[in-house]
């Protein structure tokens, strides 16, 4: 088995004064698409945002390629080459789509302009609104743009958290279509999803995580089968 | 032709006046596009710029206290960003603005203590102070200068912030600062480079203001400084333009007041004018209409 791309150990995140994330350990594999499910509250959301460096942790490592980046700032980490597409999308609604790109290619200073290609191939929709505002854009558009604009840091771990929030089931399976995409052209995907059964089907690899601890994990179809997460997760 | 050259006077000085307005004004609407907080100490910074010349021309060549003045500006405006606003960042924005009007006290107590209470003769810059007739009214050279420089500037900053790359992260911190920190950009560098551009602006703008008077006082700052509110918040603070409009009106109107013959009533209308703009169109002439960030 290969060095997994990330590896959280024992992580404590504090939140409000309430301990949101009660020491999980876990790994992602380079390459692969793995997934965090559990209901809401369960500590997913402060997981990806304590990985991005917006919360710092209140124990535990987290080590990325073989670095310890536990407590680093965002733009260290983002420069590392992990990115967080943020829950709600959070495009910047005042910037054409072409500015809401290059702000995500901020760090760089290499040439962009194969990754505009690269992005505006991935979702051709895109190019058509290159000078639109954020704004204008559709729910499901927005969040095409949220993952691209992410895509603009030359990631080597896209985390996600829940792309399909308030999007139309199509829209859904459009966006997990992508998610499959990117990480066949080499980008490894941290996921967090609401929509279990979505996220189990593209997962090579599935946490599940109940109030603050990791409760089952195993492969995305071991878990689709598995008996508590159907009762809990997918409503059958 | 008589009424053109007693009225031109007027109107040009309104222009004049109103371009040294818009060079403060757009410190307020960027510092509050960014931060929500109003800088109540923008206007003692604009004064203070008016002291750092009174000193330095003193004690050296204008050509060399000129680039320094815009340099301690800068400083200064970065200094108090730094002291006392960040710390207060995740602090509600009524401590912020506590802080502000701290820091104007704070910096015309000191001015206070460096002049000793006396008003400082404004040195006269050569050039600028000069002469000059247009169409048979006699005004000094700096009332045709300024407008064409705040314009100049006022280009120089949209491209600014429209095309390079600082610009577009102000316009992304200004709307997210989480997600700007997730596109890796330093939000607190960000807010530096806004306060920094804000200061060189009054700073140049306090160039051009002192120039028509004779001296300065440790209050200099105050009714400029709230007028240049009154300004931003007519044109809808947190746009440019807006503020750029705004103080252009507001200068203008003023002028033309006190060409009337009503000089005592100048200064009420600027400020009846934001009463009736909050009454009528709170968000101002290009305000955002979603005033809060989410």
């Amino acid at each position: 088995m290969s060095e997994p791309i990330l590896s959280i150990k024992d992580l404590k995140v504090n939140y409000g004064g309430i301990e949101a994330v009660k020491g999980i350990s876990f790994d992602v594999e380079e390459g692969s698409i793995v997934t965090l499910i559990g209901a809401n509250g369960a500590g997913k959301s402060s997981t990806l945002r304590t990985i991005a460096g917006l919360v710092k942790p209140a124990a535990g490592s987290i080590v990325f390629r073989g670095d310890d980046i536990t407590g680093y700032d965002t733009n260290v980490i983002v420069r590392k080459g992990i990115t967080l597409v943020p829950e709600g999308r959070r495009i910047f609604p005042d910037l054409t789509v072409q500015e809401n790109l290059r702000v995500g290619a901020y760090l760089r200073s290499d040439d962009i302009s194969g990754d505009f290609q690269w992005v505006y191939d991935l979702f051709p929709r895109l190019k058509e609104r290159t000078w639109q505002a954020g704004g204008t854009l559709s729910g499901g558009e927005q969040q095409m743009l949220a993952v691209a604009r992410a895509l603009m840091s030359k990631p080597k771990l896209i985390m996600m958290d829940e792309p399909s929030l308030g999007l139309a089931p199509l829209v859904v399976r459009g966006i997990f279509d992508i998610i499959r995409e990117i990480n066949a052209q080499g980008v490894t995907v941290l996921l967090i999803e609401q929509n279990a059964n979505m996220a189990l089907k593209v997962a090579d690899y599935a946490y599940v995580l109940e109030t603050g601890r990791i409760g089952l994990s195993g492969t995305g179809k071991e878990l689709l089968t598995n008996d508590d997460v159907k009762k809990a997760y997918l409503g059958s | 032709m008589s009424f053109l050259q007693n009225s031109l006077p007027y109107i040009l000085a309104g222009i004049s006046v109103g371009g040294q307005y818009a060079l403060i004004a757009i410190g307020y609407t960027m510092v509050y596009g960014i931060l929500r907080l109003i800088n109540f100490a923008h206007g003692d910074v604009f004064m203070a710029a008016g002291m750092f010349m009174v000193f330095l021309s003193a004690s050296m060549p204008l050509g060399a206290a000129i680039p320094l003045v815009l340099l301690l500006t800068v400083l200064l405006g970065f200094l108090i960003e730094r002291a006392a606003y960040k710390p207060l960042r995740s602090a509600p924005r009524m401590s912020v603005m506590i802080s502000a009007i701290g820091v104007s006290y704070l910096i015309q107590n000191c001015a206070l203590y460096f002049t000793g209470g006396l008003a400082k003769v404004y040195p006269q810059l050569p050039w600028l102070s000069d002469t000059v007739t247009v169409f048979g009214a006699v005004t000094k050279r700096v009332t045709l200068i300024t407008p064409v420089l705040t314009i100049l500037l006022v280009i120089g900053l949209s491209l600014f912030i429209k095309h390079t790359k600082v610009g577009i992260a102000m316009r992304a911190v200004s709307k997210d600062f989480e997600t700007a920190r997730l596109m890796g950009i330093k939000v607190n560098s960000v807010i530096s480079a806004t306060f920094i551009i804000g200061s060189l602006l009054a700073a140049v703008g306090s160039l051009l203001y002192f120039t028509n008077y004779a001296s300065v006082t440790p209050t200099s700052g105050g009714m400029p400084g709230l007028k240049c509110f009154v300004a931003a918040v007519f044109g809808g603070i947190g746009s440019i333009p807006g503020a750029v409009i705004g103080a252009f009106i507001i200068g203008i109107c003023e002028n033309i007041i006190k060409g009337l013959g009503w000089t005592t009533f100048s200064d009420a209308f600027t400020f009846a004018l934001l009463i009736i703009i909050l009454l009528v169109k709170p968000t101002g002439l290009f305000g955002e209409k979603a005033t809060d960030k989410v």
